[in-house]
């Protein structure tokens, strides 16, 4: 069923067309706004052509893990909801949303993104747990990357609360913003045939054999792999899938 | 002790600044973003289209299903657990209810049409932004209606009837507070949702409803110029 | 005696009062409360006359008798197949109807047309509960080959199609492409990769300019700048 719309697809690819007529490591044209849910203390909207992502942080107190008693906690949740895909349905989080979610995870904590040793007020007993929730808006292509830009916008857009009696006073704001030394962004290269691609439209992410979430750190390091798909990649695959991350990180990147 | 000024410096039947738009979701087959104050809905519409469980399909009729849920960091204080709750689940049952008198479910037996509203940002007065938002969507969605339905709340700041509270006026302290959300049409006058948290004398709920009329004109006429907008021909 | 409070061609929305007084006669997407006629949907006013009704400008396809439309097997049955036809409504399309070829009882259908085919068929039958049935024979009706689909705004179909299919003649002579338009909002198209782009943007074009007047000039001249320097 799919074979005859794969076949299409890379016919044209074999040209460098696209079916919206970007190349094959082209990005569709993108937005960046912060600030855009002011009830959160940190957010972020990204736009990848029409595809659409909100993200909201928000911060509260609590007791850390016993096994971390000196550092704060850090929390991802990712809504695949209903309104951005007719697919999507009503209920609890799909294996998509979770996948999604901690991939995400993996790029912010595997890299230290963040210093969560800056942010225990009282070893043992009281630590600011963040909470990243990532939202869908609409789906045309591109979750995966549009949730881990918006995220580290989000989370560079985030002050924390006042604290009144060692509680969280969501009414007043501080200018101090989160302890963020590392901004990991995620790359999403997807193989389709014999052809590598990144941002693909819906009709792509429906044909693909295997995908690459690589998520880069400035440095040009890699903090966090996950390959999806049903089909296997081999070694030359993955390295020639990690080197068109990186640099497609880059361009990600000047949105910051 | 008399409310003499409202919170925010609003007149007693003032409601907050409003700003609708359509067609913000590309995939939904309708959309709209309500905003009234710091409220903010989106609402989008999926059908008519083939209602899955089957065992839900409905040979004689077509069924409506309103899914409201507020995005967890839309709050302005604690974060909200993902998920639904018995207020969702009451707000989108009251909400179906409300837009329900200008459909005509016969138009599509065995099918659905599904309207997905959320918040990604609330100052009270949710479910009525949210009633305003799906009521454009389901238009935007080229669903045959009757008319529009909007919605405002009004109710009554200790001894003052008041329209469109927000999250400060529900939580006053120094007095009484009575919310009462209503959703109307607004060319008939017809009240497809009527609650009330509070307590007032009938005289007050009176001239509260007067002012949810008022403001329930006010919105259509928003909501309208949203629709049209779209297809206004560049001069 | 009756006025009428809008002008034809005006973009409205449900709930709002087209004309009041008796002279007027409320057509399809309109109806009467009292002596005023008020719209049902968000589209165009037409007045004819006497005749009000509107031409949506949005709407999800309901499926019609006579319609040609493309339809896509979802499964393969006993007796025939099922297609989707992009509503609410999916269409059967008995053994009987599904090929001008003899097939033998109990033969593997999915020989004939399998899941994932598009047929463009035509709907001879809907009940009152929407069940619909089509048949593949007669003129023009047939499987389609490779090629692309999208889906359109079902009400945008007939000027996507124009007036005697001059709209859709001029796409396809500009980008030398096939394009089989269904009644439904699904689109067939078939042609290079870098045409077949340009067909898309220009179908996208007609269905977000639609109603501003002198489309067919613009659409034209879209056409004549894109198709330069694309070989055919």
């Amino acid at each position: 069923m799919n074979e005859e719309s794969k076949k299409h697809i890379l016919r044209a690819l074999t040209e460098n067309v696209r079916y919206d007529g970007r190349k094959d490591l082209d990005y569709r044209e993108m937005s960046l706004e912060v600030g855009v849910a002011r009830n959160a203390e940190g957010s972020a909207r990204i736009k990848i052509g029409n595809t659409e992502v909100i993200v909201g942080i928000k911060m509260e107190l609590g007791k850390p893990y016993p096994d971390t008693p000196n550092e704060g906690c850090l929390m991802v949740g990712a809504e695949l909801l209903p309104l951005s895909n007719p697919a999507f349905e009503s209920g609890p989080p799909s294996i998509q949303a979770v996948e999604l979610a901690r991939v995400v995870d993996r790029g912010i904590r595997e890299s230290h993104a963040i210093d969560i040793k800056k942010l225990c007020i009282t070893p043992g007993e009281l630590v600011w747990f963040i909470n990243i929730d990532i939202c869908s808006i609409n789906d045309e292509g591109n979750l995966f990357d549009a949730a881990s830009i918006a995220t580290i916008a989000a989370l560079k857009d985030t002050k924390l609360p006042g604290v009144k009696n060692n509680l969280v006073d969501y009414k007043s704001k501080t200018k101090t913003p989160l302890p963020l030394n590392k901004e990991p962004i995620e790359v999403t290269v997807h193989k389709i045939g014999d052809k590598f691609i990144i941002d693909p439209l819906t009709e792509e992410e429906a044909v693909i054999d295997g995908r690459l979430t690589v998520c880069c750190t400035k440095e040009g390091n890699i903090c966090a792999l996950q390959k999806g798909g049903d089909y296997p990649l081999t070694a030359e695959d993955i390295a020639k899938m990690v080197e068109i991350a990186l640099t497609k990180s880059k361009e990600l990147r000047k949105l910051l | 002790m008399t409310y003499t000024k409202r919170l925010d410096g609003r007149k007693f039947d003032e409601t907050r600044e409003i700003e609708a738009k359509t067609g913000i979701i590309k995939r939904a087959h309708g959309s709209a973003m309500f905003k009234i104050g710091n409220t903010i809905a989106y609402a989008a519409v999926y059908g008519p289209r083939e209602l899955y469980p089957r065992f839900m399909q409905n040979p004689q009729k077509g069924t409506l299903r309103v899914h409201y849920n507020m995005m967890p960091f839309s709050s302005g204080g604690d974060r909200v657990r993902p998920g639904t709750s018995r207020r969702s689940k009451e707000i989108s049952y009251v909400t179906e209810k409300a837009l329900l008198p200008v459909l005509d479910l016969n138009d599509f037996p065995n099918a659905v049409v599904d309207i997905f509203i959320e918040l990604p940002q609330t100052d009270a007065g949710t479910r009525c932004a949210g009633i305003c938002a799906a009521s454009m969507a389901l238009a935007d969605a080229g669903i045959t209606m009757k008319d529009l339905v909007s919605s405002i709340s009004v109710g009554k700041v200790d001894d003052k009837v008041v329209v469109d509270l927000n999250y400060d006026e529900e939580a006053y302290e120094d007095g009484g507070v009575a919310d009462i959300p209503v959703a109307m049409i607004a060319r008939t006058g017809e009240i497809t949702l009527l609650q009330m948290d509070g307590e007032v004398t009938s005289e007050d709920l009176k001239n509260a409803l007067e002012m949810a009329k008022k403001a329930s004109i006010k919105i259509t006429e928003v909501q309208r110029k949203a629709l049209k907008e779209k297809y206004e021909v560049p001069k | 005696m009756g006025n009428l409070l809008i002008k034809d061609k005006q973009v409205v929305v449900p709930g709002e009062e087209l004309a009041n007084g008796m002279d007027y006669l409320p057509g399809s997407g309109t109806y009467r409360d009292n002596d005023t006629i008020i719209s049902t949907r968000l589209g165009l006013v037409n007045v004819d006359g006497r005749a009000i009704k509107i031409i949506p400008l949005s709407g999800e396809y309901l499926p019609k008798k006579n319609d040609t439309i493309i339809g896509k097997v979802i499964d393969v049955t006993l007796n025939g197949w099922r297609l989707e036809t992009n509503s609410a409504y999916s269409a059967l399309l008995s053994m009987k109807d599904g090929t001008s070829e003899f097939i033998q009882r109990g033969a593997d259908l999915t020989q004939y047309h399998t899941f994932g085919d598009y047929l463009v068929v035509n709907i001879f039958n809907v009940t009152s509960q929407k069940l619909v049935d089509v048949t593949m024979r007669g003129p023009g009706l047939r499987k389609l080959g490779p090629g692309r689909v999208i889906k359109v705004n079902p009400t945008k179909v007939p000027r996507i199609i124009g007036n005697q299919g001059s709209m859709i003649s001029m796409i396809k002579q500009h980008t030398d492409c096939q394009i089989t338009v269904g009644q439904n909002g699904l689109i067939w198209l078939s042609g290079s990769p870098k045409n077949e782009v340009i067909v898309v943007e220009t179908i996208r074009k007609i269905e977000n300019e639609s109603h501003v007047s002198g489309l067919t000039e613009r659409i034209q001249k879209f056409l004549e700048k894109n198709s330069k320097g694309v070989q055919k």
